[in-house]
This record gives C-alpha cells, sequence and structure tokens, in this order.
C-alpha cells in the first residue's frame, strides 16, 4: 500500500507548472507574512483590504500599457491610501468608511475596465489568483518585489518597529515618520500584487494579515514573531498548493484555509493568549489586590 | 553663556486661536525649570513647539544653538510625554524599549554596541527596573511604566530633558525616585524643563518656574516668582489656599 503512496504523492512534483506555483507560493507566502507583522501591529488590516482591492484598475491601465503589473499597482495602492488621507483631513468622514468608500469604488472601476478589456484579462485569474499557470515574467516580477520587500524590512526594521510602536519617539529622535508611513504602505502595495498573482485579489489580505495575527498570539518579542509568522505563511502556501492539486480546488483558497487553521490552532493553544491557557489563568486563585502606593515597586 | 534652551518669541495658534503667545525662554545648564498653569494653558503646546511637533506661527526654538530637528538627530533633547501613546500589547520589552532611547547613537542598522548595552543596563538600575528588564512592556503596572519610559530618556543622555507631567497618576516612590534622579542630572549639568500639577512639590526641587497661561506670565528664580500673587495670577484667582497643599 505504502509503495503505491508515495509515487502519488509526489506526482504533483513531477510537473514543471505545479514546482513553479510551489516556489512562487512559498516566496509570496514569506514576503506577506514578514509585512503581516506590521499590518497586524499598526492595525492595517482594513489598510490592507483597501489596498488590494485599490490596486484593480492600475493592473488593468498596465496591461493596457503593456508595462509591468506592479507599476500600475503600485501607483494605484499609494494613490488609494493618499485619496483616503486626503479625503479623511477634509471632510468630516471617520477613516473606515472612507476607506470603504475609496476601495470599493476603485474595485469597481477595475471591475468595469476589465470586462471592457476581456480579451487580454481574465478576471477569475485577478479575483482568485492563478498561481498553477503563472508566467515566467510574474515570477520574475514576485521575486523584484520579494527582495525589494524583504531588504527593506530587513534594513530599516529597528526605525520601523519603533515607529508602529511609538512614532511620537520616533519624532523626538528626528526620524522621518511621514516617510515611514510611506515606506510600509509602498511595500504593502507591492505585496499585494505578488500575493494578488497567488490567491487573488480578495484573499490577499488574509496572506497580510493572518500569518502576523497567529505569530502574535505566541509570542512577545518582535523578532520570533516575524520569524513564526514567515514559518506559518510558507508551510501554508506550499502544504495549500499542494493540497489543491489533489483535491482538484482552489489553491488560493488552500493556502488561506490553511492560514487560518493555523491562527484557530494558535488561538486556542498559545502558552500564554491562547484561550486555554486565559481560561486557566481566570481559574487560579484570585490574588488579593495591591494596597495603595506598593503598586510602583516590587 | 549660551542657553541650552532657547524660545524665542514663540507663537502657535490652532484654526486660528491663539494657543501660546509670543513665549520667550531661556534655559541654562544645570537647572531645573517647572512649568505651572492651568489644564489648558499652553504646557503641552509648548513642549510640542520645543520638539517640533507643532510648528511655531512666529518666533524660533534653538537647542544648543541648534534648530530642534538638527538637536534631536544629535541626541541632543529627549522629552518624556505626558500619556505614552503607544500600543502596550506590542510585543516589546522593558529592556527593547530603553534600548530604543540608544537609536540616537547607532548606526542606521540601530545595532547596539556593548556601550549601549551598559548604559540600558545603568538607566534600568537607575529607576529600579533592573529585575524586569525582561518583561513585555504591557505588563509593568502604572508607575514602573512611567520609570520605563524615564530610564528611555535617561539612556538618550541628552542635555535637555522635557517631562509632561511625569508624577501625573503614579504612585509617591515612583515621584520620589524620579526627583532625586532629576537633581542628579541638574547637578551633572543637564536643562531640565518639567510641567507639573504637584505644586507643593514644585519649590523642593526646581531652580527656576515659569508661569503660563496662553503666554509666559512670569518667569525667573523660584523664591521670587513662585508667590501666592504669581499664582492667583496664573491661576485666575481659584488659587486660595492651594500652594502648599
Amino acid at each position: 500500500m505504502e509503495l503505491l503512496l508515495i509515487p502519488d504523492l509526489l506526482a504533483p512534483l513531477q510537473h514543471e507548472f505545479m514546482l513553479k506555483a510551489i516556489a512562487v507560493s512559498a516566496l509570496v507566502g514569506l514576503v506577506c507574512s514578514a509585512l503581516s507583522c506590521y499590518m497586524t501591529l499598526k492595525g492595517w488590516a482594513l489598510m490592507g483590504d483597501a489596498v488590494s482591492h485599490a490596486v484593480m484598475p492600475g493592473v488593468v491601465v498596465a496591461y493596457l500599457l503593456s508595462i509591468p503589473l506592479a507599476i500600475g499597482a503600485f501607483v494605484f495602492g499609494v494613490g488609494s491610501v493618499a485619496a483616503i488621507g486626503f479625503i479623511q483631513s477634509k471632510t468630516r468622514i471617520k477613516e473606515d468608511t472612507v476607506i470603504g468608500v475609496v476601495f470599493t469604488g476603485l474595485f469597481a472601476l477595475g471591475l468595469v475596465m476589465v470586462s471592457k478589456t476581456k480579451s487580454t484579462i481574465d478576471l477569475p485569474h485577478i479575483l482568485f489568483g492563478n498561481v498553477l499557470g503563472i508566467s515566467d515574467g510574474d515570477i520574475i516580477q514576485t521575486v523584484v518585489i520579494s527582495v525589494i520587500t524583504l531588504s527593506v524590512l530587513a534594513l530599516l526594521r529597528k526605525d520601523l518597529v519603533l515607529f508602529c510602536f511609538d512614532s511620537t519617539h520616533a519624532r523626538s529622535i528626528g526620524l522621518n515618520t511621514g516617510l515611514l508611513h510611506y515606506v510600509l504602505l509602498s511595500l504593502l502595495s507591492l505585496t499585494a500584487v505578488a500575493g494578488l498573482q497567488t490567491v487573488g485579489v480578495i484573499l490577499v489580505v488574509a496572506m497580510l494579515v493572518t500569518p502576523g495575527a497567529t505569530a502574535y498570539l505566541l509570542t512577545d518579542q518582535f523578532d520570533r514573531m516575524v520569524w513564526i509568522a514567515m514559518a506559518s505563511g510558507v508551510f501554508s502556501s506550499v502544504v495549500g498548493t499542494y493540497l489543491s492539486y489533489f483535491i482538484d480546488g482552489s489553491t488560493g483558497g488552500c493556502i488561506v484555509v490553511l492560514q487560518t487553521l493555523l491562527f484557530c490552532v494558535a488561538m486556542v493553544v498559545a502558552p500564554k493568549y491562547g484561550l486555554l491557557a486565559t481560561r486557566s489563568a481566570r481559574k487560579a486563585p484570585i490574588e488579593p489586590p495591591p494596597t495603595p502606593n506598593s503598586g510602583g515597586f516590587e | 553663556m549660551q542657553p541650552t534652551l532657547d524660545l524665542q518669541n514663540v507663537t502657535i495658534a490652532y484654526h486660528g486661536k491663539i494657543a501660546l503667545h509670543r513665549a520667550s525662554l531661556q534655559l541654562s545648564p544645570g537647572t531645573i525649570c517647572g512649568l505651572v498653569g492651568m489644564n489648558g494653558a499652553g504646557k503641552s503646546t509648548l513642549f510640542k513647539a520645543i520638539m517640533g511637533f507643532v510648528k511655531p506661527d512666529e518666533g524660533q526654538v534653538l537647542v544648543n544653538g541648534l534648530p530642534v530637528k538638527s538637536a534631536q538627530k544629535r541626541s541632543q533633547i529627549a522629552y518624556v510625554p505626558q500619556s505614552e501613546d503607544v500600543d502596550w500589547n506590542f510585543p516589546v520589552n522593558v529592556e527593547d524599549v530603553v534600548m530604543m532611547g540608544r537609536y540616537g547613537y547607532m548606526n542606521w542598522l540601530r545595532s547596539p554596541k556593548p556601550s549601549d548595552r551598559a548604559i540600558v543596563h545603568e538607566s534600568l538600575a537607575r529607576v529600579e527596573l533592573s529585575d524586569l528588564c525582561d518583561r513585555q512592556i504591557g505588563e509593568l503596572s502604572g508607575g514602573q511604566k512611567k520609570r520605563a519610559f524615564f530610564a528611555r530618556a535617561l539612556a538618550q543622555q541628552s542635555p535637555v530633558l522635557l517631562l509632561d507631567e511625569p508624577f501625573a497618576g503614579v504612585d509617591i516612590k515612583t515621584e520620589k525616585l524620579m526627583i532625586n534622579l532629576l537633581m542628579d542630572l541638574r547637578d551633572a549639568g543637564h536643562t531640565i524643563l518639567i510641567s507639573t500639577h504637584d505644586l507643593s512639590s514644585i519649590t523642593t526641587f526646581c531652580d527656576q518656574v515659569v508661569l503660563i497661561n496662553r503666554s509666559i506670565l512670569a518667569y525667573g528664580e523660584t523664591s521670587e516668582v513662585f508667590t501666592e500673587e504669581n499664582l492667583s495670577r496664573t491661576f485666575g484667582g481659584s488659587m486660595q489656599g492651594l500652594k502648599g497643599g
């Protein structure tokens, strides 16, 4: 029985398109997960959703102009954030509402544009990703985006962490927090394009949020959080792509379902912040409250 | 002698409403100066103006003769805001936070040298938090948090130190410890500007006092300026019996 199973299990690896798909989704998983730590800590989940949808028209325009998709997406991603900031500062509308208006508006514009240029762009591929059919040009683009994103995150890690944690202090030591803000947003736009090809516009936000959220439940140390997020992201991408071959199902769907399962496991069993841990902590005997003035010193 | 902190006719207006009018102030090395005024009198605005967070409509601020931005990049000025606007669940521990005070001295990768680590540990020891340096920052009590951020300011080793209401909501022991440390810093030649509601403690450790109500009402040696009459001007006559209480 086992002798029969092993060749079956290895079958997907005999196809070049599967090897490419697994490699690309692993890379995308790695990059998105690294960025997801900053997204979760900065509270930018909705912003990630917004940017990933808002890049749609940019992708279409880039197609029509025959320039790399990343450039069109980047322009619209950063542009949408600038528009959100502008509308918020000039009107009385709250930020989440502005985000909702801007990203659905741009996404709708993208839909109209795609529907009028049907011959060149496959809408389901943009919406749900098409990593199994990824072209060599798209692979190169993904690699370039990944190298840029990982390099910037590695080089500016301490400054970006400080910016996310305490932007007042960052300003008070003379850091350009406006620049750091736009660096993070630019990376978000770039990775949204990379993720778009793997899992599609609709699920990209999961790649940009879930691994970070999972890791956040598991540790109190930032560096460890990044490693855990990247491990869970790469694992979900590789196993998800591989599984999708067997069940002949949506690749992006499989990847994100796995990520969500990992999140659920972490939510229950995380040593300090899991449901089980917090539940047993509540059952522990209640300590008497400290007396006044003793709170400061131990 | 060149003042370490030099405010020249600083005016700040928010939406056309003046929050601070032509404030001038020159502090020399080895001074603790108390900033006293009601809520909304412009204390926080003054601090934000010094830190360059709001741009003066008129006038300028110099730190050791430098514009604020350059002074900040050279670690010439440290700021402890009234309340830390941080995410207390952030995955950083107490030592990480204090290490952030050393970034100005590090290369752009912010990789700490042994001397940076030594200064961080010394700062933690001075605020008596050495035992808790591995704790996630949100696990500290209110007073401990304040001391952790004070330790970060100590680690900055800046000649000028600004503290906005550092004693609000902290325990009495933390307040005493911080006052002692501030006096040590003063004796070591630092220039300290501190706003506080606790008028009773002003006379014990402030060499100079600034009384403020949208403009500087009085400024000078504590013994000369911190008078019943000046205080009642500052607080609009509602001060009877509050001084020393």
